[in-house]
This record gives structure tokens, sequence and C-alpha cells, in this order.
């Protein structure tokens, strides 16, 4: 982890996702070379990633805490958020069905990963039974593009 | 950090509008006014988003959730946003085909239920 890398660690409880998004924007605000609209973008994934790793502590009732760490070089600003959870398979989520079904209703869960696939530019998932970390990276002059990978451990 | 839902009448519809941030911690308030609502008999709600800074996953799934309560009334939820940065999470999530999504509280009411 370079230098300059911000480390927050956080109780596994609901109300601190907020201040993991306001570490992860306050960041980006230091760096200054995201667009507003991208910043957004990785405040939510942040959010998104920060809510499944607090149900994943919730799940196995452990007070731990989970890890927000954010740092910049020159190719982009990368965060990664580790729990301790039982890990998952990313390969492996539920499919929706699709939005003209009526049987879709019937999820309202299930669009965090999703949603943090679309939004950020890289993201790689690495899960095992003692944990699951999300590394996403934001890159510098990018206006979103592919390159969207998982990995399993 | 606190939501704000704020509850008035508009033609026969309960407009709901939110402000402030949406997330896991937020949610289940959200979720337990909607609810008190249909118990209420309301069952034709506008959720007007205009006043919300920030919606993720959490969010879009309580409103799914109410709109599955609602329909089982035979009633509907529709949603009033203009904001680019929350249109973009349902359009992301294909939800904009499942929620009738409206410029303002005065448009949302004159659709019929």
């Amino acid at each position: 982890m370079p230098g300059e890398a911000v480390e927050l660690e956080i109780p596994a409880r609901a109300e601190f996702v907020a201040l993991a998004r306001l570490a992860v924007s306050a960041m980006a605000a230091a760096d200054g070379e995201l667009a507003d609209e991208r910043v957004d973008d990785l405040k939510l994934a942040v959010s998104e990633a920060c809510t499944n790793a607090i149900e994943a502590h919730s799940a196995i009732h452990t007070d731990e805490r989970v890890v927000v760490r954010c740092w910049v070089d020159e190719s982009g600003l990368e965060v990664r958020i580790s729990d301790r959870g039982t890990g998952f398979d990313p390969s492996r989520l539920p499919d929706h069905p699709p939005v003209t079904d009526p049987a879709r209703l019937k999820f309202e869960r299930g669009l965090g990963i999703p949603l943090i696939r679309a939004l950020v530019d890289v993201v790689e998932f690495s899960s095992s039974g003692q944990g699951t970390e999300v590394r996403m990276v934001m890159r510098h002059g990018d206006n979103g593009s592919a390159d969207r990978s998982s990995s399993n451990n | 950090m606190d939501l704000g839902l704020d509850v008035t009448e508009r033609d026969g519809w309960a407009v709901l509008s939110v402000t402030g941030e949406v997330d896991v911690y937020t949610a289940p308030k959200f979720r337990e006014r909607l609810i008190e609502l249909v118990s209420e008999g309301k069952y034709e709600i506008v959720v007007d988003l205009e006043g919300v800074d920030f919606l993720d996953s959490t969010g879009l799934g309580v409103l799914v959730g109410g709109l599955k309560r609602l329909r089982s009334h035979d009633g509907d939820l529709v949603l009033v946003c203009t904001q680019s940065r929350i249109l973009k999470v349902f359009e992301i999530t294909g939800l904009t085909k499942v929620f009738s999504i409206h410029d303002s509280v005065d448009a949302a009411v004159t659709v019929s239920p």
C-alpha cells in the first residue's frame, strides 16, 4: 500500500457506511483528477461494497471492523474494502428476471454488485472462506470504460 | 445524517418527499414510512426524490418492495426524479422500465393510477 494511503477501520454497522463514502470522496477531492460525476459513481460503489461487508459481518455475528483503504497514484484512485465474512463466489450470483417480467419485483436485493461493476473502471473480488476484498479503481482521465474483471481465490 | 420523510396529499395521491441520503442505515426508516402509508389505506403514492442527495441499492430495494406492496392492493407507486446522478442508478439496474418516473409532482399526479 503506497505511503500516502488512507486506511479507515469502520465498525461493521450501517451508520458507518456514510463515513466510508465521505472518506473516499474527500480523497477524490484532494486528488482533483476525477470529474464530479465519476466521484459520485465511486461513492455509490463504495457504499455498495461497504454494505455487503457489513452484512457479511452481521451474518456471522462478528464485531471485527471493515477496512477501507484508499490511495492515489498516477493512474488513478484505488479503493480496497476488506471484510472477514465467509466470502462468496462473484461468478455465481443469481440472475434477476428481466425488468419487464412481473417476477422482477420479487427481487429487492442483489443489485449492489451489478452496480459496482457498472460504475467503476476496474473491479476485482477476491473472496475466500476467510473474507472478501473488493478492489475498485477509477482511472484518471478515463470517462468510464470496460476492463472489469472478477477473480476468486 | 438524517433522512427527511414528509407526506402531503395531492389529488388523491399521497406524496412522500424524501430528503437526505438513502443507504443501508436510513433505508429501514424509509421502508417503515411506506408500510405505514399502505396500512393507512394510501394505495397511490408518489415518492418525490428531488431532495435526495444519495441513493444506493438499499434505497432501490425499498422502492421495489413498496411498488410490489402497492400493486398487491391494485395501487401504484410512481417517482419524481430529475437528478441525473439518481436517475443513473435506476438506468443501470433497468428499473427505469419498472417505475414510472416523472419530472414533477404535478406530472406524476396527472397520470391515472
